[in-house]
């Protein structure tokens, strides 16, 4: 089970509270964590990567365990921490004022 | 009896105002969707309670919401706009060339005859459509792909597609506006489109009487008078007689004709309205006095409507698509700053009162009058 902490934002577009907790198909990667997250959540389709290429929005960031995991590529696999569960991947927006 | 509803958006959520037809006690409900930008809010002619939002952030795209219940829930619906076929480029501010890229909805409008129809006008600029309430979105791509489609550039927001006017007598015909590539109008339903920007003039651009380049701000037609439309150009009133085919200026004894929107009375086809701005420089009314001018003439002849509006040390702007009417009797005047005061009128624009005063600055308003 992966644990994902969303941004406020996002959070309540798709109506969620607290953290998502998710099982991912296969190896545990950006894309199949993005997958899971948006079969089980629609409404963050096109949100935190473009529907059509899948390329991450310029302004969100994921981090885990204290690392930017922002650029890495999105079948690579996920730190270990993240792929057990004992980490949460953090799907924030980037600090660029207001 | 009937009641009024105003949508608002504002950069920081969206509001819904209420009030019965004496309009003069207001329940503001809102913010929806705090934080996120919305653009324009607007509800279907056919069900008032169907209501499309754009919602949008530079961090987290676009989303379209909508509403089956007047605004009091809403639900995340299509946002996957992608342009059909090859996008080819537009020229960028400085000339060079930028390929076409989807930033936002501008606005929405909702069809005249199906509560599931309902048209986005993008940036960067092209219309899509959607006829199953927003679930999914096709872009009417003629309009992208005219011949002048390469020679657009975008005006000082970004090169957007804001105005999108339907013919209610003409279901085939369309108009559309583009900062700042200017007015088109479609016979066929959007299958093909010409550009109707004879008798513009602008000289801030290289050919002052070009076919496209003009930044058209703001079109407004009377229901009843399809053929006759009003343009709020970046500097200019324009009214054309036509369809389009031509305009002529009406600007009149405005004391300055650059601004942002332009609205119709709903009952006086020659009544207008527009809010002059000092220049495109200074983005705030003259001498500080918030005013908006009426013509009773279809345009040339203005007067100040003044009682109610700040006339000291009032430096906001009122956005293209932030003004609207109702249709009671008399009709009502609504229009929202980049102060986030919400004003309105129900004379007609001889007076106004602040619904609200104190909102995020306001993107839009969209005033429905239900029974």
């Amino acid at each position: 089970m992966i644990r994902v902490v969303l941004t406020a934002h996002l959070k309540n577009l798709a109506r969620i509270n607290g953290d998502v907790d998710l099982d991912v198909n296969g190896l545990a990667t950006q894309r199949s964590l993005l997958d899971a997250l948006e079969r089980r959540y629609p409404a963050l389709r096109g949100t935190i990567r473009d529907h059509a290429t899948h390329a991450r929005r310029p302004f969100i960031r994921f981090f885990a365990g204290g690392k930017d995991l922002s650029h890495e590529l999105p079948d690579a696999p996920l730190p270990e921490a993240v792929a057990r569960g004992s980490e949460p991947l953090l799907i924030i927006g980037a600090i660029a004022g207001g | 009896m009937s009641s009024v509803r105003v949508l608002v958006g504002t950069r920081k959520g969206a509001f819904v105002l209420t009030s019965d037809g004496k309009r003069k006690q207001w329940n503001v409900d809102g913010p929806h969707f705090g934080g996120w930008e919305i653009y324009h809010v607007k509800g279907s002619p056919v069900d008032p309670n169907r209501l499309y939002a754009s919602q949008t952030s530079a961090w987290f795209g676009q989303v379209i919401q909508r509403s089956d219940d007047g605004g009091r829930t809403w639900e995340p619906v299509g946002n996957e706009f992608v342009y059909d076929g090859q996008t080819g480029t537009h020229q960028w501010y400085d000339g060079t060339l930028k390929p076409w890229k989807f930033t936002r909805v501008w606005h929405v409008e909702p069809s005249l005859s199906d509560p599931d129809t309902v048209y986005a006008g993008v940036e960067d600029a092209a219309i899509f459509r959607s006829t199953d309430g927003a679930k999914s979105w096709q872009e009417l791509p003629a309009l992208r792909n005219h011949k002048s489609g390469p020679s657009w550039q975008p005006g000082a927001g970004g090169m957007c597609l804001h105005t999108i006017i339907q013919d209610t007598k003409n279901p085939q015909r369309i108009f559309i506006a583009i900062s700042a590539a200017g007015a088109f109008r479609s016979e066929d339903a959007g299958q093909s489109w010409k550009p109707i920007n004879r008798g513009l003039h602008s000289q801030y651009i290289p050919d002052p009487n070009a076919e496209v380049g003009h930044c058209v701000h703001r079109i407004a037609m009377h229901p009843s008078r399809p053929d006759v439309l009003f343009m709020q150009k970046h500097w200019d009133v324009m009214r054309s007689d036509d369809a389009g085919d031509s305009w002529q200026e009406v600007s009149g004894n405005l004391p300055t004709d650059f601004g942002f929107p332009i609205e119709v009375h709903a009952h006086e086809p020659d009544t207008i309205y527009v809010v002059p701005i000092k220049s495109d420089e200074q983005h705030y009314p003259l001498d500080g006095k918030l005013c908006v001018y009426r013509s009773r003439t279809g345009g040339n002849e203005w007067e100040a409507l003044t009682k109610g509006l700040p006339q000291t040390n009032c430096y906001v702007n009122v956005l293209r698509d932030a003004m609207s009417v109702d249709s009671l009797d008399a009709c009502g005047v609504y229009f929202g700053t980049t102060g986030g005061q919400v004003y309105a009128s129900r004379d007609a624009g001889d007076t106004w009162e602040p619904i609200v005063r104190d909102l995020p600055a306001v993107l839009s308003v969209e005033v429905q009058t239900l029974a």
